[in-house]
């Protein structure tokens, strides 16, 4: 047997890559589709203010907006500020050392572990130990504890990325350390920032697993932090899990998809803004 | 100046706050689990799959197995399109299509796992019950919506990993005559090796703690899984299924449970942190 020809060989690779690349778009645009197409015609302005009726069978899903809205906001409330704060303590205000190595480390193992015993945790530490219950505050707390490294490497990543002069400047003109950080590279940064902030926020509205063990199931309005809520993914995951009704499964799956899809895309847009900008 | 240290101080104790939450997290599952562990022994716990809480049987060796097994099935698909991807992506597309196809295999990452579970459940699982039989819900269902929703971890740390090699290896490689392929393989998958191998890892470690698509499409029985055809249940769907309702021993049992995958997911990230930490070295020589 002759062995075929680098350049023969390189064309069916090419090809067979390519259908790779391609079948991987494709599964995304599939998806996309596929929910969106039976999903949106039962999406209508009463869908997205009504409250559900018999488990969902009927109605809409209007504490579930709220439910996600306040568990997901919450959680990247809490998270932003810490997550800000380690990245810039991580970059203006120390050298390389035990303590960053530390740090480093505590987020990355973070970052790596798995929804469900996030879940275990919040369910044990905030639900129980410190009596918060099965509500939205316990949900957001969880959660801000798992999108903290999220948030911390792309702010640090976009400290990072401003240059240098901008710091010499600031202090050739007199500023303290802070006023250099909170008026020349926090400014700079910020897009950077808001990027990493939105992706967050985007894992922390599909996520089903965490709310599902520490924010409860309740289908009420959520009226305090203190209220069980249950979200837009559980609930999706409910309606379809339980057949209880698949057009309401479909439209709230829509809703989700759009809302990731927007902040997907809000996420790009800034990341693009930043990328000009410092450039 | 005085003002600049306490500023300072304050930003190392919020800075900290990682590294506490997952001292916490540590201590409450292990606090929670290990009792249980140490009460019914190591053997009876890990190395039987008898599981039946009500008359105090705490076995999770088939669900050890059902992770492992969707896992390595997750892995081949993700490994295979991942890096696939990664490679046409860096080597053979013009830089304008690739700057709108990797923000779209990003999205991938984005999509909520149950929407993936559902999309296995209203389409794969009847394909594969249909043309390969068995009950659809199956370790290949499984795998196949696992190793989609890994392909944009595997993918984008290989991108970085494949960008970092520096641009002489390649000019180098097509000066000696090499096809683009040939250097593609050749010459920058192997200069990547370390970052496609923790990019593995990490992919690894998304699968193994992915739970709510799979217990969507894995059927979830107590058993041993014989074929790839056959309905699995895992670590994670265990503790998610049964966690509603569990209280005392068995719910004790569902924290070892979570134990077990955190110490699992404990030593792939360390793996990951080393094999990191060498291609970081390497980047760092250019």
């Amino acid at each position: 047997m002759t062995r075929p020809s680098p350049v023969a060989l390189q064309r069916v690779v090419v090809v067979a890559l390519w259908s790779l690349a391609t079948m991987t778009i494709g599964v995304l645009l599939f998806i996309i589709v596929y929910i969106l197409a039976h999903g949106l015609p039962h999406v209508s302005w009463g869908f997205l203010t009504q409250s559900p009726e018999y488990m969902g069978r009927k109605g809409g899903i209007f504490p579930m907006v709220v439910g996600t809205v306040m568990v997901a906001g919450l959680a990247v409330l809490v998270a932003a500020p810490i997550g800000v704060a380690t990245a810039i303590y991580l970059t203006e205000y120390t050298r390389e050392g035990r303590m960053t190595a530390m740090i480093r480390f505590g987020a990355d193992c973070l970052a790596g572990i798995p929804s469900i015993v996030f879940g275990l945790f919040g369910f044990v530490f905030f639900a129980i130990t410190l009596h918060l219950g099965l509500s939205v505050i316990s949900g957001a707390l969880t959660l801000a504890l798992m999108v903290l490294p999220t948030v911390v490497r792309t702010s640090e990543e976009a400290l990072r990325a401003v240059p240098s002069a901008y710091r010499e400047v600031s202090y050739g003109l007199g500023s303290t350390r802070w006023q250099m950080v909170t008026h020349v590279v926090l400014h700079s940064a910020l897009p950077g920032i808001s990027t990493g902030v939105v992706l967050s926020l985007g894992r922390c509205v599909s996520e089903t697993a965490v709310v599902m063990l520490t924010a409860g199931s309740a289908l009420r309005l959520p009226h305090s932090l203190f209220d069980s809520s249950r979200t837009l993914a559980l609930h999706f995951y409910m309606l379809s899990r339980e057949g209880i009704s698949m057009p309401n499964a479909y439209a709230t799956a829509s809703v989700l998809i759009i809302a990731i899809l927007a902040l997907n895309m809000l996420a790009y847009w800034l990341m693009r803004r930043f990328v000009a900008k410092v450039r | 100046m005085k003002q600049d240290k306490a500023i300072s101080l304050v930003l190392l104790l919020i800075a900290l706050s990682a590294i506490s939450g997952l001292a916490l997290i540590t201590v409450f599952i292990f606090k929670e689990g290990l009792p249980i562990i140490l009460r019914v022994g190591g053997r009876d716990f890990f190395l039987s799959s008898d599981w039946e809480p009500s008359a105090g049987h705490f076995g999770i060796l088939s669900m050890i197995a059902g992770s492992l097994a969707v896992t390595a099935g997750a892995m081949v698909i993700g490994l295979v399109f991942g890096l696939g991807v990664a490679i046409v992506l860096t080597q053979f597309c013009p830089a304008g299509l690739a700057a709108v196809l990797k923000p779209a295999i990003e999205l991938l990452a984005g999509i909520p796992s149950v929407v993936y579970g559902f999309m296995g459940v209203v389409t794969l699982v009847p394909l594969i019950r249909t043309y390969l039989g068995g009950p659809g819900l199956s370790v290949l269902a499984s795998s196949i919506v696992l190793g989609i929703m890994v392909l944009p971890t595997v993918t984008s740390i290989s991108i970085d990993a494949l960008q970092a090699v520096p641009r002489p290896y390649w000019e180098g490689s097509i000066a000696l005559g090499a096809t683009q392929w040939q250097t593609a393989h050749m010459v920058m998958l192997k200069a990547a090796r370390s970052g496609i191998v923790t990019a593995a890892i990490l992919g690894m470690g998304r699968a193994i703690g992915e739970t709510m698509a799979v217990i969507m499409v894995a059927g979830n029985p107590l058993e041993i899984p014989h074929s790839i055809l056959d309905p699995v249940r895992t670590l994670t769907s265990n503790i998610a299924l049964e966690m509603g309702y569990a209280s005392g021993q068995h719910r004790q049992a569902l924290f070892a449970t979570g134990v077990t995958l955190f110490v699992i997911i404990m030593v792939l990230n360390t793996v990951a942190l080393v094999a990191s930490r060498r291609y970081a070295r390497r980047g760092g020589a250019r």
